[in-house]
């Protein structure tokens, strides 16, 4: 099954500046590789760029945060890995699930991966849910569709079982997603991506819509059942302070690149590239009131897509950016033995 | 991602837009076509030719290079008759068309513009005139119309009289989303009367939708005039593309096989009414952002 | 607590699948006010007749009995002030007193009974042919839009959509009647060998035939548009990821969703399956309530077309309660509003 067993992973070679080392936690084998993973969406003839060049590995058991703002990127990459996208995306790069690439299954191949090896967890507050089935027979459906063997009866003890442990009730498997509130409509969703038991979870802004408290709780809970069965799992949000403290690793994405990557607290607390730093700051740090009151953010827009040029991305906006910064394309760079970035100041400073 | 860049495309001129509609302009170039007939019917064929007595032709018989559509029971020519209907045709579709959208747009914006008792009564008589089925109604009005107005002024306003509430109801969810507005506040803070509000600043920003939807009623009408003339409701005097066909009904174009008297003016009923849907249809989705991606 | 069948409480929580008595009193009630305003627009349409509405109540040849004249003003109160009059009108409706057709020489309830049964076959055929034909390809051309599919199946839509019903029919008797393969006239041929049902099913081919191409065309062009108004919504992402083809992506998630607010409009277009039923009957000589108002408009015969009136507006009314009724019973969405 598993094709790589290197560990630690080298990167492919797609950049030209210094390779990476991964400080793994452990010797564990690649659950998830992605390599050189570029997606442009097709407008009218013209591609444009929203995933350009992202590696990315994933450990079973491990907890991987991707943040950065709407239209980073990240969702596309989480769209592409169970290829969800739609039909104007042009995808290349491998996606190695398991060790075989998703990119190049069969779509009976890839129908039987999906939610089998790995699930999403899309935003339930909105609409991910359909409104007009109950919920129930929403979660009793993916079980049924990749065990087929199972009865209608197993299928529906299963489902309570999944809501129960998800911490709703389970005659609530007959209410329909608009009888429930925004936090237990997300934890029917988080129920039903643990239905067929996947070895990976994506959990694609699963807090978004809902009030702080509740977030809380969602994630909490995400992250026991992550740990009790030692699933992978990469939860994207736009909030750096909420992956910082959930995840074993962030990697922080900007204009379809990943900027910097590292373990979550020392990520959050002292970032090596700007605009990571400029993250972090944009958030208020928990019982630091001084952040609370003067919240730092990052003045302009991410750069549009069709005009990118040859330099980095962020240069635009950098307080930090020289001259450098504008003709060359900066790839990550090794920070210390747990991080990259990919800002010239890395090299110079470490 | 690319939502910017196709709204900044889609902002240029509404007629540019429709200009590169296919569909909404094939539909135009056929509505062109009729109304040149229409306009110069009697150059294109001798009106005497739709008098029984003068005719001359073969009884009932199919297609010839004389009589391109053939002929009817009394040896009129069909072409001939085509030509002169769609005067009538048109006509009626067209003024029915214009007393509906009046009707609708005025009903339309009152219902939605008064709130309270008034413009209550007014959804509901709305409401009332969507459920009702529109041929019995029309069948009766037509039926109790004073004898001494002429009958195709009568047509006209029945069709009219019972084309109107689509429209309004579309008038209505207009008005009331435009009335939600802030600059509307301001007008009424600024003590603006109803009829200002309604005229200034309602009107304005509801017309192009009624626009849109005039093409559509348009080829309602033109099926209602068919329906009224081919029951007899219609304008004994004057050739329609419905008489004609009823006329082949009542006069066993079926029993003698006569296709070609059907096939004409039928093929000028769906040509028109299809042509006056395409470029609604076209209107629709310039004006409406909503369906952008619809073919 | 743990299983699916959980305890006593949860038969109490379980939000109930039917609609309020309330909403459907109100329902009710306003398909009742829509009925009063259709019997008021009855008694006063007729009632503002030009000259002497009793010669146009009369049987034609005989408004110059002035016997006959005096009698029939009596009847229809013509003498008496219209409130009085009006009064007399109502009360004779609800005991189902329609008036007398001349031209029937009968009650006009009776007659209209004895028509009704052949209209709601023939037109319930065809709206359950073409509700189901309908559905299915405009859910399909929707689905794949811009598909050669969808290019035919649109643009078919479209023309048929342009066509007056009876025009349909029309066409096509004058090309099929020469072959003599189906009856093209009338429900029933005494001379017909074949059993009585089979005989009725043969006459209904083509009337048929005409009504569900008309039909189906609305109606896939409303489905298409609501499947299109569904495409690219969240739940179809999910239940793609999930692992489903993608016709049951279609099937079991879009199909539901789009369903709904093609319903309403199905029922809203009610009329047009009306003015179907009237021409179409007329065309193919079908003894129905369609054919009786055209035979009604040659005299005409004013109490019957007062009943017809009455009895297609009241039939229309029905249709849009029994929906709004069904709504909520299958909307989950309705219910909580």
């Amino acid at each position: 099954m598993n094709g790589e067993q290197r560990a630690p992973q080298a990167q492919p070679d797609s950049g030209t500046q210094a390779r990476v080392p991964h400080a793994r936690t452990a010797g564990a084998p690649g659950l998830l590789e992605i390599r050189d993973l570029r997606v442009s969406y097709r407008d009218r003839g013209v591609p444009l760029p929203a995933v350009r060049g992202v590696d990315l590995t994933l450990a079973a058991g491990e907890t991987l945060g991707l943040a950065g703002e709407s239209g980073c990127g990240k969702s596309t990459l989480a769209g592409a890995m169970l290829r969800l996208l739609p039909g104007n995306a042009e995808v290349s790069g491998e996606i190695l699930l398991n060790g075989s690439d998703v990119l190049k299954m069969s779509w009976g191949q890839l129908r039987a991966v999906r939610w089998n090896e790995a699930s999403i967890v899309f935003q339930g507050a909105m609409h991910a849910l359909n409104p007009v089935r109950s919920v129930g027979r929403q979660i009793a459906e993916a079980i049924l569709l990749h065990a087929p063997k199972a009865s209608a009866a197993t299928a529906r003890k299963q489902v309570g079982e999944l809501l129960e442990q998800v911490g709703v009730p389970a005659w609530r498997a007959e209410s329909y997603p608009h009888e429930l509130s925004g936090g237990q409509k997300q934890r029917v969703m988080i129920a039903m991506a643990l239905a067929c038991s996947p070895q990976l979870i994506i959990a694609d802004e699963p807090t978004t819509a809902l009030d702080v408290m509740v977030q809380a709780q969602v994630l909490t809970l995400l992250k026991q059942l992550v740990q009790e069965r030692g699933v992978g799992l990469i939860l994207i949000s736009h909030d750096l302070s909420v992956l910082a403290s959930t995840c074993d690793r962030v990697a922080v994405m900007y204009a379809g690149r990943i900027v910097e990557q590292g373990p979550g607290h020392r990520l959050f607390a002292d970032a090596a590239h700007p605009y990571a730093q400029a993250l972090a700051a944009a958030f208020p740090v928990i019982g630091d009131m001084a952040s609370r009151r003067a919240p730092r953010g990052l003045p302009g827009d991410p750069p549009d897509p069709r005009e990118l040029g040859g330099g980095c991305a962020f240069a635009p906006r950098c307080p930090v950016a020289v001259a450098e910064c504008v003709e060359y394309d900066i790839r990550l760079r090794t920070v210390d033995t747990e991080r990259s970035a990919a800002c010239v100041h890395v090299g110079v400073s470490a | 991602m690319s939502a910017p860049a196709a709204a900044s495309r889609r902002r240029s001129s509404p007629w540019r837009a429709f200009l590169r509609d296919r569909e909404g302009m094939s539909g135009l170039i056929v509505l062109t076509l009729f109304g040149l007939v229409a306009i110069f019917a009697s150059l294109l064929a001798d009106p005497a030719g739709l008098e029984v007595t003068k005719a001359d032709g073969p009884l009932a018989a199919a297609p010839s290079w004389d009589y391109p559509l053939g002929t009817d029971h009394a040896g009129r020519s069909v072409l001939t008759m085509v030509i002169h209907g769609s005067q009538v045709t048109l006509l009626v579709g067209l003024a029915a068309t214009v007393i509906s959208m009046l009707l609708g747009t005025l009903i339309g914006i009152a219902s939605g513009h008064f709130s309270g008792l008034f413009g209550g009564a007014l959804n509901r008589f709305t409401e009332w005139f969507l459920v009702i089925p529109y041929l019995p109604l029309a069948i009766v009005l037509a039926t109790v119309f004073p004898p001494d107005v002429p009958k195709l002024i009568a047509v006209i306003i029945v069709i009219g009289v019972t084309s109107w509430s689509g429209t309004a109801r579309l008038v209505r969810a207009q008005t009331m989303a435009i009335e939600a507005r802030p600059y509307l506040e301001r007008a009424r803070a600024l003590g603006g009367g109803h009829w200002h509000q309604m005229s200034r600043h309602v009107l304005p920003n509801v017309m192009p939708l009624v626009l849109a939807n005039t093409t559509l009623t348009v080829s309602i009408a033109i099926i209602a005039e068919t329906t009224l003339s081919f029951l007899g409701l219609g304008d004994p005097l004057r050739v329609s593309w419905g008489r004609v066909l009823d006329e082949a009904y009542a006069l066993g174009a079926i029993d003698r096989g006569a296709w070609w008297w059907v096939l004409g003016p039928g093929v000028a009923v769906v040509l028109v009414v299809r042509a006056f849907n395409m470029c609604g249809r076209a209107l629709e989705r310039i004006l409406d952002p909503r369906l952008e991606g619809r073919s | 607590m743990t299983g699916p069948s959980s305890g006593a409480g949860a038969v109490t929580r379980r939000p109930s699948r039917l609609p309020s008595p309330l909403f459907v009193l109100r329902k009710l009630g306003s398909a009742l006010l829509m009925l009063a305003f259709v019997v008021v627009v009855n008694f006063f349409l007729f009632r503002v007749l030009p000259g002497d509405p009793a010669k146009a109540f009369a049987p034609r040849g005989r408004n110059a009995d002035p016997e006959a004249l005096r009698e029939l003003r009596e009847r229809l109160g013509l003498n008496d002030h219209w409130t009085v009059a009006f009064g007399k009108y109502v009360e004779s409706v609800l005991s189902g007193d329609l008036g007398v057709s001349f031209s029937q020489h009968a009650e006009v309830t009776d007659v209209i009974m004895e028509r009704l049964w052949p209209t709601v076959l023939l037109s319930g055929t065809a709206l359950v042919i073409a509700a189901v034909l309908g559905v299915w390809l405009g859910a399909r051309a929707g689905w794949r839009q811009g598909s050669r599919f969808d290019k035919l199946s649109s643009n078919a839509a479209v023309t048929f959509y342009s066509m007056p019903e009876w025009l349909l029919g029309l066409v096509l008797l004058v090309f099929l009647n020469r072959y003599g393969i189906f009856p093209t006239r009338g429900m029933n041929d005494p001379r017909s060998t074949l059993p009585a049902w089979l005989d009725v099913l043969w006459h209904m081919v083509l009337p048929v035939t005409v009504l569900a191409v008309v039909y189906v065309a609305e109606y896939s062009l409303i489905m298409r548009s609501s499947i299109l108004d569904e495409r690219r919504a969240d739940y179809l992402t999910t239940a793609r990821a999930k692992g489903l083809r993608d016709d049951l992506v279609m099937r079991r998630h879009a199909m539901p969703n789009a369903l709904l607010p093609s319903m309403t409009l199905f029922f809203l277009s009610m009329g047009f399956v009306v003015a179907g039923a009237i021409t179409v009957e007329t065309v193919f000589s079908w003894p129905g309530l369609g054919r009786l108002t055209y035979d009604a408009l040659r005299g005409p015969d004013i109490p019957l077309l007062q009943g017809l009136f009455l009895v297609f507006s009241a039939g229309v009314i029905i249709m849009n309660l029994v929906a709004d009724l069904l709504m909520p019973v299958l909307d989950p969405r309705v219910r909580a509003s």
